[in-house]
């Protein structure tokens, strides 16, 4: 485990003020939209959270709720335009990475130091996340002569290595091939060992195993467990699989049209849910601890990002709604120390889990 | 790969047969006789003609004439004309100036096209990328010859630039012309450039690239570019032909003396060796062009499998 202390790699981010004492990432109010012909899609409208060292993170929620844009904005690679950031702080060790745009007002990622280097990105499907027309060791050896500006050879040579470590086998025989010429499961420790090359603090993966058949699905998880056990970084998990999230994360952040519903350990959002978001996931989805008879998908269906209804986004799909829903966003009611909720009436839907 | 080669080059005999024979017969059928079109108007003697008949062998079937033709064509002779010119150097002398033609065109279009492509696909939606997209639109609505007579009025005639006609100025006198064969697939190709670009802009592996540091000059010149030229460097390759064989319009406008200027004047008098000759040469040129294409696809793109 990293211990907290000014490291040879801070120094490298000489021009900011490093805060050894500082949680790895903290988001605060994140709010992205896209400006499209159409209109404004409000992305994401609030998002907060923070991710200490060593800690694993689980980003849960429907489709199109916001999961992967946001962690675009984080990683300030957001397709601009049409998304912006419009609001919000993000800070990693206590660094501000985002700042107002002179002009636009719109918030920039003004910190791509870390990015790649310190914060590192896994995405869903190494099929068409890698570049199709490098071989992989080219691609991972990419980090090195980029970021450390090792020779090609070097660069190979250290690439072999992070395969060794992802535990593909024959790693030297495999460094030239082509991303098509793997199995997706070997993709996929591609990416990990790509994205694990400069030893990044935190690693935000995003669905990294959705694309993958069940057995491979552990494979991977298991390794980004082992991973994260030997570097001591934090991992942010953007997932739909309750099962995995069960298995490997210390709390959840449960994400609607792209703001936080509720945020708990998972001893709380699995067993004394407090939002009737979270409790539909729960029935919608199949978890690993209850066998539930069937799976009773939420009614209704997500709200058009395009017109957000008024109050909580929720409430046209809420067993619970009352009046009040319709009119008036709801705060976060903290309900103990790590676990918060954003509803109105979270002490009667507690009481019914 | 090597057996693919192979394959493809094989490939190449049906469609040599096939292409002289057509030509053949079409020449066969071009209506007139071309001795008398030789004399002019003085008729020459029944005898003369005669001689002449035999000597090209005009007096013999169709499909006899094509046997003498091809077997002598195998073994290097492409014939004369009525003069008695080889027609091997009638080529001889035209194709250095076509090829020249042909690759300053080619120069045009990778470096005009391509970088005019390239930006406009970076900058969509912006000033510029408009203006690619308007200008090449035009181009390509013009037909070529129109665009010719423009080139040589408007740069040749009052602006004084360049020579408005002849081969005199060695390759200074190419300029223009070359400006003028490259217009159109210039304009495509700026056009493929850009959407190939816009296209891949877009694709997962640019965000994983981004997601890696590196930085947007990298994203775009090295991941983003690699993979849009897969397309325009295959049109390329098919057009490197296509130019060859499509310079008989520049060439009759600006009265230079290549291959598609002999093509046109022996069509016009008649001369069906020349035209066979040339037209079988322009049909190898284009099968070779059309198999660096596909080894090409398979040297950019390592997807793409040879069976
Ligand atoms: N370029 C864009 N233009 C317009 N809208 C966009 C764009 N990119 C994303 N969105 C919208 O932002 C919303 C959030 O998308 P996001 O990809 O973050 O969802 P997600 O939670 O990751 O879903 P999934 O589980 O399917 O990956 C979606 O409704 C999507 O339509
Ligand atoms: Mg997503």
């Amino acid at each position: 485990m990293k211990t907290n202390v000014i490291s040879e790699a801070d120094l490298k981010l000489g021009r900011y003020r490093i805060d050894p004492e500082a949680p790895l990432l903290e988001v605060e109010d994140l709010h992205v939209e896209f400006r499209i012909e159409d209109g404004i899609v409000k992305a994401v409208n609030g998002l907060a959270y923070t991710l200490g060292k060593g800690e694993t993170l689980a980003v849960l929620g429907e489709s199109g709720s916001g999961k992967s844009v946001s962690h675009h904005a984080i990683m300030g690679i957001l397709d601009t335009p049409p998304g912006y950031v419009t609001k919000g702080s993000v800070k990693f060790r206590g660094v501000e990475l985002l700042a107002p745009h002179k002009k636009t007002g719109t918030l920039d990622h003004v910190v791509p130091e870390i990015r790649g280097t310190r914060v590192a990105m896994v995405f869903q499907d190494a099929l068409t996340a890698l570049n199709p027309v490098f071989t992989v060791g080219w691609q991972i050896g990419e980090m090195f002569r980029v970021h450390e500006g090792l020779s090609r050879k070097a660069a190979k040579q250290r690439a072999i290595e992070m395969m060794d470590r992802v535990k593909i086998p024959s790693a030297k025989e495999r460094v030239n091939s082509y991303p098509h010429e793997f199995s997706g499961g070997m993709r996929q420790r591609v990416m990990i060992a790509m994205a694990l090359s400069l030893d990044p603090e935190v690693i935000i993966a995003d669905e990294p195993t959705t694309a993958l058949d069940v057995t491979v699905q552990s494979q991977i998880m298991d390794l980004l467990k082992e991973l994260q056990q030997d570097t001591g970084m934090g991992l942010v998990l953007i997932t739909h699989d309750l099962a995995v999230v069960a298995e490997v994360a210390d709390s959840v952040v449960v994400m609607y049209a792209g703001r936080r519903m509720e945020k708990g350990g998972i001893e709380e959002i699995f067993h004394s849910a407090a939002h009737p978001y979270t409790l539909g996931l729960m029935k919608s989805i199949a978890r690993p601890d209850v066998h539930l008879e069937r799976l009773e998908p939420i009614m209704g269906s997500p709200p058009d990002l395009l017109d957000i209804p008024p109050g909580c986004p929720f409430h046209p799909r809420c067993e619970y709604v009352i009046d009040r829903c319709r009119v008036e966003i709801p705060e976060l009611y903290a309900i103990d120390e790590h676990h918060s909720s954003a509803c109105f009436r979270w002490q009667e839907v507690q009481i019914h889990v | 790969m090597g057996r693919y080669l192979i394959r493809r080059v094989l490939q190449f005999i049906p469609v040599f047969f096939g292409a002289t024979f057509l030509l053949f017969a079409l020449v066969f059928v071009m209506p007139g006789d071309p001795i008398r079109a030789l004399s002019g108007d003085k008729p020459l003697e029944p005898a003369v003609i005669e001689a002449l008949q035999e000597r090209y062998n005009l007096d013999k079937p169709f499909y006899q004439q094509y046997a003498i033709y091809i077997t002598n064509v195998m073994k290097g002779d492409f014939g004369t004309d009525f003069r008695g010119r080889p027609v091997s150097d009638i080529m001889k002398t035209s194709l250095p100036i076509t090829v020249r033609l042909a690759l300053l065109a080619f120069a045009f279009e990778v470096v005009i096209g391509l970088t005019a492509g390239v930006i406009a696909g970076v900058r969509k939606g912006k000033f510029f990328d408009s203006l690619v997209l308007i200008s090449t639109l035009i181009v390509i609505a013009i037909p070529i010859f129109v665009l010719g007579f423009m080139a040589q009025i408007v740069f040749g005639l009052k602006l004084g630039w360049f020579p408005i006609s002849g081969y005199r100025d060695g390759i200074y006198s190419l300029l223009l012309p070359a400006m003028v064969l490259a217009s159109l697939s210039l304009a495509y190709i700026a056009r493929l450039a850009r959407t190939s670009l816009v296209e891949n802009l877009r694709a997962d592996y640019v965000r994983t690239a981004k997601a890696k540091g590196l930085s947007t000059k990298r994203v775009i010149g090295i991941h983003t570019l690699r993979n849009s030229l897969i397309p325009v460097a295959t049109y390329l390759a098919v057009d490197l032909g296509a130019l060859m064989g499509g310079a008989i319009i520049t060439e009759t406008i600006f009265n230079l003396p290549g291959l598609g200027r002999a093509v046109f004047d022996a069509t016009r008098s008649q001369e069906g060796t020349v035209v066979i000759g040339i037209a079988t040469f322009l049909v190898i040129v284009y099968m070779i062009a059309n198999l660096l294409v596909d080894v090409l696809y398979g040297i950019l793109d390592p997807r793409i499998r040879y069976e």
